[in-house]
């Protein structure tokens, strides 16, 4: 069948039978099982608000357990097992891949990524939120930073080739080298170590709208007495920055860096490709796809070591949501 | 600071220019991938899209004319070489500014323009710099005429032969209509299930409500990679396999945390009156819902289906493991990252023009839809 018919019938029958889904199951509830009449209507009715929320929940609790929550169980299970499924091997994958050179090299490299990216992101993005505050065409300059946004991971990656070719005619950084230095053109994605920092800087020039964007609501939140007051006490605009806005807003800064965090660690779109991983810019979500559909075991392993990663950040977010929600 | 007179003035400079510079830094890639995809082939492989506006210095060949006027036993074909076929398909009927030429393929500006080159056997060769030529030979031309090549200013060229080609010949024309076919319904479906959910978690009251928030908030940072094995695994069980299907399945399952976070925020923030006297005046909540909740959180639902549209749209690592790997079914992040890169990775004007295609559509319905992306951003992570 022609998928674009396909994907016509499944809105349709997803949509509809959502709607269908709610409505007859409230009607059921409200005309069949629990009917507000007769002796018991009191009763009736008290039952059916009990049972109303889960029917309301049920479609979205239904997916997320099968989708997000049994993986995780489901991987971890399938990681004690060997390439073709058929074999106990405990934690011989994750053995195997703390032999890995390769692994090594992926789990250093994120940790690098984790560092910098959300650090210069964050930092960027507080910088553009700042200086555009005032500026009578700073929204017009806020929309071009925050665009990069809308940009593919891919197509990013494809921007920045064009930074980076090798051709001087290509490469603005050959270019420049070229032009200025009158040096040899070099490959920087094939530099040893700082080779990362030229696919990081692509995340980061993605990254910093979004972090621009929820400073610069916090930085307007900001009471403006406060800042009043530390001009009448002869601040400089140093010292109001750093010392009376960025206090008052750490709280949306560490939202904002732990996002960016997460995110950084399910990118691989970026290191696939630029480098396909190699030249020593290997990092896990692009080293679990190169076991993919080769070795199943091995892929879990490395997928249950990205969620145990961001381990404590879930459960810092957990934590933070429940104080907020007393 | 604003009261300072003198200061202002000088901080407002450095505020403005470097708001310069850093939107220029943040601009120059992505225009550099436009100019680039308006280029020629030819002028992207012999100046940077930096230079694009100005004329490109390009080598061509081609042959002198073969009537030859015999002068004091000296042949001499007088011509002009942009009236040459082989010149002609390159430059139309247009003329270029010749700077160099040469007579060997291996140095094809040997000479500078007008200066008169002994090309050996006592033959004698000159190109003036529009065009026309000298050619002086001791025995008569043969019937091929004399083979020169030249380097000329060719003027800037932009064209849509990129577009044209990517749009016909890669195949991208599928790939845009199986993005759109994956993008779709996966942003439509999650929004009705999340939205009845998310009500649920705001004005229902009943017990493990906030157990089931929490949960919420948690799934929003669980990797996607560990969801890949498990649940292809489980796609091929039940037949559904790599799809269409799958893959819708899969981002709406994959957007719903996002979608019952982001809406459950704004719901809880509507005004508690409305939807109590609504209760009051015998609505169940059936009815709160669609037609109080619903309409009033257009603003919400809007910002989530920008985000899912964006984030389905650009998506790579699950079109890559929930679609067929085959060429009807590739979205194009795919096309682009395993095929275009890969075996045409030096056809950056191919490259260029196929990244533009793809991120056109996203960047439209940033532009058009940001101020309800902005109010998405914020209602998620800022309270």
């Amino acid at each position: 069948m022609n998928p674009m018919i396909q994907g016509i019938i499944t809105i349709i029958v997803g949509v509809g039978g959502c709607i269908g889904y709610f409505y007859f199951s409230n009607l059921i509830l409200d005309k069949v099982i629990f009917p507000a009449k007769g002796e018991k209507a009191g009763d009736n009715i008290r039952r059916a608000t009990q049972v109303r929320p889960w029917l309301f929940l049920m479609p979205a609790i239904f997916a997320l357990s099968l989708y997000l929550v049994y993986p995780v169980i489901g991987s971890f299970l399938r990681s004690l097992y060997n390439r073709d499924g058929d074999e106990f091997i405990g934690l011989g994958n994750y053995l195997a891949l703390l032999e890995a050179e390769e692994f090594r090299t992926a789990f250093t490299n994120n940790l690098l990524w984790v560092i910098v990216v959300p650090a210069m992101a964050t930092a960027f993005g507080l910088l553009a939120a700042q200086l555009t505050d005032r500026l009578s065409w700073g929204n017009i300059a806020k929309s071009l930073i925050f665009m990069p946004m809308a940009i593919s991971f891919v197509g990013a990656s494809l921007i920045w080739k064009f930074v980076y070719a090798v051709d001087g005619d290509i490469g603005l950084i050959n270019a420049l080298r070229m032009g200025i230095f009158g040096a040899d053109p070099v490959d920087v994605l094939q530099i040893p170590f700082w080779n990362n920092f030229f696919l990081m800087v692509i995340l980061v020039w993605i990254q910093t709208g979004f972090a621009m964007v929820i400073l610069s609501a916090a930085l307007r939140g900001i009471p403006e007495e406060t800042i009043e007051a530390a001009v009448i006490d002869g601040a400089n605009p140093l010292q109001i920055f750093f010392q009376i806005k960025v206090p008052q807003i750490m709280g949306t800064i560490v939202v904002v860096w732990t996002t960016i965090t997460i995110l950084v660690l399910k990118v691989f779109d970026i290191v696939y490709t630029m480098t396909g991983g190699n030249f020593g810019t290997e990092i896990l979500p692009s080293y679990m796809m190169s076991f993919m559909f080769r070795d199943d075991g091995r892929a879990t392993a490395v997928a249950f070591v990205i969620m145990l990663v961001v381990l404590p950040v879930m459960i810092w977010n957990i934590v933070q949501a429940r104080r907020e929600m007393r | 600071m604003d009261g300072i007179a003198g200061k202002k003035s000088a901080l407002s400079w450095v505020v403005s220019g470097s708001v310069v510079f850093m939107v220029l830094l943040w601009l120059i890639p992505t225009i550099g991938l436009l100019v680039s995809s308006f280029r020629d082939r030819d002028q992207i492989s012999a100046s940077g899209w930096w230079q694009a506006p100005f004329s490109v210095e390009l080598t061509f060949r081609g042959r002198t004319e073969t009537q030859a006027t015999l002068n004091d036993g000296i042949y001499t074909v007088n011509g002009n070489i942009f009236t040459d076929e082989e010149v002609r398909e390159a430059f139309g009927d247009g003329t270029g500014t010749i700077t160099a030429f040469g007579t060997r393929g291996r140095a094809p500006a040997e000479y500078p323009a007008g200066q008169v080159a002994d090309i050996g056997d006592g033959e004698t060769l000159v190109i003036n710099a529009d065009g026309s030529y000298i050619f002086t030979s001791p025995e008569e031309p043969g019937s091929r005429g004399e083979r020169v090549y030249f380097a000329a200013e060719t003027p800037p060229q932009f064209t849509l032969d990129n577009y044209r080609n990517v749009l016909t010949a890669n195949n991208m024309d599928l790939a845009f209509i199986n993005t759109l076919t994956v993008t779709i319904p996966a942003t439509i479906i999650p929004i009705l299930i999340a939205a009845f959910a998310a009500y649920a978690l705001a004005w229902m009251d009943f017990p493990g409500r906030g157990l089931l928030i929490a949960g919420v908030v948690g799934l929003l940072v669980v990797p996607l990679q560990l969801a890949l094995v498990p649940m292809l695994n489980l796609h091929n069980t039940i037949g559904v396999g790599q799809s269409f299907l799958g893959i819708w399945m899969a981002h709406t399952a994959f957007g719903l945390p996002l979608a019952v976070y982001l809406l459950r925020n704004y719901m809880v923030g509507l005004p508690r009156d409305i939807i109590e006297s609504a209760k009051v005046d015998g609505a169940t909540d059936f009815e709160v819902f669609t037609k109080i909740v619903l309409p009033l959180s257009f603003p919400a639902l809007a910002a989530f289906a920008i985000f899912q549209f964006l984030w389905t749209w650009n998506d790579l690592l699950v079109a890559k493991v929930f679609l067929p790997s085959n060429d009807e079914a590739k979205v194009m992040t795919v096309k682009i990252a395993d095929d275009l890169l890969g075996s045409r990775g030096g056809d950056w004007g191919i490259l260029a023009t196929a990244a533009f295609v793809s991120i056109a559509v996203p960047l439209v319905v940033f532009f058009s839809m940001q101020r309800f992306l902005v109010r998405g951003l914020l209602a998620g992570s800022v309270k």
